[in-house]
């Protein structure tokens, strides 16, 4: 800031520290729980003193939960995620924004009533779309009755299955996920934020509409893009329930849905030493993510610097 | 030459791959989708083992898919989409809509239809019962079953000068007020407490009073059933327990999240009511005092209390297979209900053996005299055979009706309702519910 | 929508929107289509027995006491969520912005909750609030003497889930704020202050109204986040209870429909839900965004 402010700068502190304390409390205890055996993590109140079983707690927790396989389907379903939704609300704000044409308006509504509805609550109609994807088609090729169209045609009978079928697969983790317009909404409010000048600049330039967009709101939007990739990774790696009807295949599941397997429940043992263990390891890679990310949108900021 | 040989060999290559294709004929998988995880999940997938590395005709592959709601659920959406499995472990409160799905194959039908002449009078009637048509067919293959029991801290009654309980005859509910009391004055923070309280407080309480929950038998002859717990004796016993829990000599310990369970570790109560599945927890959880099982208290009323009901889940085999595998499921099921089977998933877990074979051979071992306190639950079970309002509970919804009792039960410990009010209330809105899953399948 | 410079072009726009209609109309409109038709049907959770009712679960809903009282408990615990984070998420990215000297690791500090799922967020305040084994239970209880029980009583248990919820949405609101505040010039901020403007007065004046367009977008995510992704933070640690406290729309979706495998009940409920989050962002977009400052 500009002019001096002791007073104000020392509270400030002071507020921040708090903040941070409040904030990291939680993950202290946690991880202070992993350090002890069961005996002393299941003693009321807990022992605030960490003990020595860490390393023992997170490799039970890692065998135990197959953390291994279920960290890298994560990454693969939360990078499909990010990587789906920002190019498709890249393009589809783009179109919204810098277009007039008939359909806009029904086209940003349509798009943006999916963020009324989350997968949670539309879950079996979603899964029985997933589980043949095709299926619609074939209730309408059963109406047509076209299967006596195809067997008049070919000369003998056949009976015609349309099945494409995303369970268990990298794609039905993912693409009924993407269909959610917040990147979508996030563009657009920062699309009309960028000056008009730019654009009719570009366009008494003689651009075309794609050059503005690689040129130059590309550049202007790295601070979004990099707090997208943040979001929808994270928002990707912490799905629970669409994962866990989706893939049937041990080896499939996500890490958040292994993890469920070392919580305990009302009738188990109750190891929270492992069980927050492994909820550390299953947190540490959106972490990383954020953590890393905000070093960029600091970067790309100063650069905006006008 | 050259050239010759290498055509040769790949002949001669083409052709073992083509024989041994036929020889080594691709096994049949079987999918199994079950709630059994952690330590439990590792008793299941050696029980399934033991079946694939007998025979080499089918695969059994047995998938965790979530807690019991959500298994349930995932063989819903599963049969829905038409990708059901062949075997889906469910919840004993799900029984009535797995029966009327019309989407299974019933267990003693699947086992007559594959040539298996089962005796079912070898098995655990009130185990059994549950899961059987009105008929009296088995509908689906009990597994994991418990029953509740009275857990009870040795070492906090040792210092109140409380005598040891019997592991057969059940105190009265008196005697326990009285016993409770007792241990606050020596200095405990609360009596008792109990988990599941809709199981152990009112349904497992009418079954042992022989005081009927629903009408209908408990729903099993019809759908037009309607609730009772509203009855004087009843809500009597709720009142009881709000009287205790206004001078601490009953703990309300939440539902889930180890609430009651963390409350007896901790010593702040002296008796813990519970499923029997939690000796496993206690054994292990458990490392500065004693502890032992006593059978639930019974009114001083009853002279001749007849047997505790079971929870816990059993498999249901879903239609939509082909002919073949249901050879390979009825095998399975055959396998699991070994005497070798049931000995080791009641050693491992606490759930009963249900053939009296095992449960006669277990005794025979000494087991029994070795772990006294894990025979209580199976005595308490069978002490008397079931009437038709103690062989179990047969409603549509029963998973919302079973909230609906604890929400109720709630607002009465937390004084926001009297128990007559809360249990008729509890009633109403399950009738409720009852209405309209009657009128799904009309 | 305000008028702006557009590019003309007959096909790319269409182009351009249509991988977003694509997938919307597959994974989006089609099952929720079967959402609506579930909806106005009685049936059992295998689809074997299905019957049209015209509106009778509606009916059944609002007849209910205890729906409406669930109504009443979604919308106090959304504006409560709401109010604390992004009160707090803007209170603090404020502060953070002012310490110029540790920013990067003061940011570092906060911005991590925000990546923890809510179930394990619900867990790992669960773990320290649970009235048998919580070490802040214990301290509440034993040092300030409350009677904390969030397992008996209802607003202990409110309290709880609200905490349990705001916390995780306090660091998203930061992390956009934080974003929203350095976008602005640094020269706005020096003019004014030469201008003799005090710290206060330039928060008010400069960057509040220039970070309108954030406040807008975190209000409106923020409302909706508290009505649907909460359902993890509701389903670790009550379960709706006790007695119903906690028990949001969203979870009584999951518990009819998931648990209880009431389609018709469950579908007319999400039905319900999607018609009040429609109103309230509709509202939100026709009163608000009036206000909202898009040019800067």
């Amino acid at each position: 800031m500009v002019e001096k402010t002791p007073i104000l700068d020392t509270l400030t502190y002071i507020f921040l520290i708090v903040g941070i304390l409040i904030v990291g409390f939680p993950i202290i205890y946690a991880v202070i729980a992993t350090t002890l055996p069961i005996e002393d993590v299941s003693r009321v109140p807990m022992p605030l003193i960490p003990g020595d079983q860490f390393l023992v707690n997170m490799k039970t927790a890692w065998t135990e939960g197959d953390l291994g396989i279920h960290l890298l389907n994560s990454f693969i379903m939360a990078t499909g995620i990010t990587l789906g939704k920002i190019i498709v609300s890249l393009f589809g704000a783009f179109s919204i924004v810098y277009f007039d044409y008939r359909l806009r308006t029904v086209a940003f509504v349509s798009v943006f009533c999916t963020l009324m509805l989350p997968v949670e609550v539309r879950i079996l109609p979603t899964y029985e779309m997933a589980a043949n994807l095709l299926g619609p088609f074939q209730g309408l090729w059963d109406l047509l009755h076209l299967d006596g169209v195809a067997s008049w045609i070919a000369g003998h009978d056949i009976e015609v299955t349309l099945e494409w079928s995303l369970l268990d697969s990298y794609t039905g983790l993912i693409m009924p996920l993407v269909a959610s317009a917040t990147c979508t909404f996030l563009f657009r409010q920062f699309f009309l934020t960028i000056p008009e000048e730019l654009c009719e600049a570009a366009k008494m330039d003689g651009a075309s509409a794609m050059t503005f967009f690689r040129k130059i709101l590309l550049p202007l939007s790295k601070t979004n893009i990099a707090a997208l990739v943040v979001i929808e990774f994270v928002y990707g790696w912490n799905q629970y329930l669409w994962p866990l009807l989706i893939t049937t295949n041990p080896k499939m599941m996500t890490a958040v849905i292994g993890l469920q397997n070392l919580i305990p429940a009302a009738d188990d043992l109750p190891y929270w030493n492992v069980a927050l263990g492994g909820a550390l390891i299953v947190m540490l890679p959106p972490i990383l993510v954020v953590l890393f990310m905000q070093r960029w949108f600091v970067k790309g900021l100063v650069e905006r610097e006008k | 030459m050259k050239v010759r040989k290498i055509v040769v060999l790949c002949a001669v290559a083409v052709a073992v791959i083509f024989l041994s294709g036929q020889v080594m004929a691709e096994p049949v998988t079987i999918n199994w989708w079950h709630a059994m995880k952690g330590a439990r999940g590792k008793v299941v997938d050696t029980m399934i083992k033991a079946f694939n590395d007998s025979q080499s005709e089918y695969v059994v592959v047995g998938t965790y898919k979530g807690n019991y709601d959500e298994t349930v659920n995932a063989g819903v959406a599963a049969y829905r989409a038409r990708k059901q499995p062949h075997i889906l472990q469910s919840f004993e409160v799900g029984t009535q809509t797995m029966m009327l799905s019309g989407a299974i194959y019933p267990v003693y039908k699947l086992m007559k239809d594959e040539g298996y002449n089962i005796d079912w009078k070898g098995y655990l009637q009130p185990v059994l019962s549950y899961y059987m048509n009105a008929n009296g067919d088995l509908m689906s293959m009990p597994f994991n079953s418990s029953t509740p029991v009275m857990y009870y801290n040795v070492d906090l009654f040792k210092k109140a000068g409380l005598p040891m309980l019997d592991k057969e005859t059940p105190i009265t509910w008196d005697e326990l007020g009285e016993i409770t009391a007792k241990l606050l004055k020596s200095g405990v923070p609360g009596g008792m407490v109990t988990g599941w309280q809709s199981w152990t407080q009112v349904e497992n309480y009418s079954a042992i009073h022989n005081i009927p929950f629903a009408s209908k038998a408990n729903g099993y002859e019809g759908l037009d059933c309607e609730l009772l717990i509203n009855n004087p004796k009843v809500v009597n016993h709720i009142a009881m327990l709000k009287d205790w829990f206004d001078d601490k000599r009953f703990v309300y310990g939440g539902q889930k999240y180890q609430g009651p369970k963390a409350e007896f570790i901790a010593q702040n109560v002296g008796v813990y009511i519970d499923s029997l599945s939690a000796i496993a927890k206690l054994k292990a959880g458990v490392k500065d005092f004693k502890w032992d099982v006593a059978p639930l208290p019974v009114e001083s009323w009853m002279k001749n209390p007849q047997n505790s009901i079971i929870g816990g889940a059993s498999l249901w085999v879903f239609k939509g297979h082909d002919k073949k595998d249901y050879k390979g499921v009825a095998a399975f099921l055959k396998h699991l209900s070994k005497p070798e089977m049931q000995i080791y998933w009641h050693k491992q877990t606490g759930y009963f053996p249900i053939t009296l074979a095992a449960y006669e051979q277990l005794k025979k071992e000494g087991y029994y005299d070795e772990q006294p306190y894990q025979e209580v639950g199976v005595k308490q079970l069978t002490r008397r055979d079931p009437t038709i309002i103690s062989r179990g509970l047969r409603l549509g919804y029963f998973i919302q009706i079973r909230n609906i009792i604890n929400e109720e039960l709630e607002l009465v410990w937390n004084g926001k309702k009297t128990p007559q009010e809360a249990m008729d209330s509890a009633a109403a809105r399950s009738n409720k519910q009852l209405r309209e899953f009657e009128k799904t399948y009309q | 929508m305000i008028k702006r410079s557009v590019f003309t072009s007959r096909t790319l726009p269409y182009l351009l929107i249509l991988p977003q209609i694509v997938v919307t109309l597959t994974f989006f409109y089609w099952p929720a289509v079967q959402g609506l038709m579930q909806s106005v049907m009685r049936s059992d959770p295998f689809g074997g027995h299905s019957k049209f009712i015209w509106f009778d679960n509606f009916i059944t809903l609002f007849t209910d006491p205890l729906y409406m009282k669930s109504i009443g408990i979604t919308l106090l615990f959304s504006a409560s969520v709401a109010a604390v984070s992004i009160s707090l998420g803007l209170f603090i990215a404020t502060m953070a912005n002012r310490a110029l000297k540790a920013k990067a690791v003061v940011r570092m500090m906060l911005i991590w909750p925000y990546a923890v799922a809510p179930a394990i967020s619900g867990i790992l305040w669960l773990f320290l609030l649970h009235p048998s084994y919580g070490v802040v239970s214990y301290a509440i209880r034993n040092w300030l003497h409350i009677d904390w029980n969030p397992v008996l009583w209802g607003s202990d248990a409110i309290f709880m889930v609200i905490m349990a919820s705001a916390w995780k949405e306090i660091s998203y609101n930061f992390v956009f704020f934080i974003a929203g505040m350095q976008a602005i010039p640094k020269s706005l901020i020096e003019a004014a202050s030469i201008d003799g403007a005090s710290p206060f007065r330039r928060f008010w004046t400069i960057t509040l109204p220039l970070l309108s367009p954030t406040l807008f977008f975190v209000t409106v995510m923020n409302i909706i986040y508290s009505f649907f992704e909460t359902f993890g933070v509701i389903h670790t640690m009550t379960q709706g209870g006790p007695g119903g406290a906690t028990n949001i729309l969203v979870y009584k979706v999951y518990q009819d429909g998931f648990i209880g495998l009431n389609l018709g009940a469950s579908s007319s409920q999400s039905v319900v839900l999607m018609t009040l989050i429609i109103i309230i962002t509709v509202l939100q977009f026709k009163y608000v965004e009036k206000k909202v400052q898009y040019t800067g």
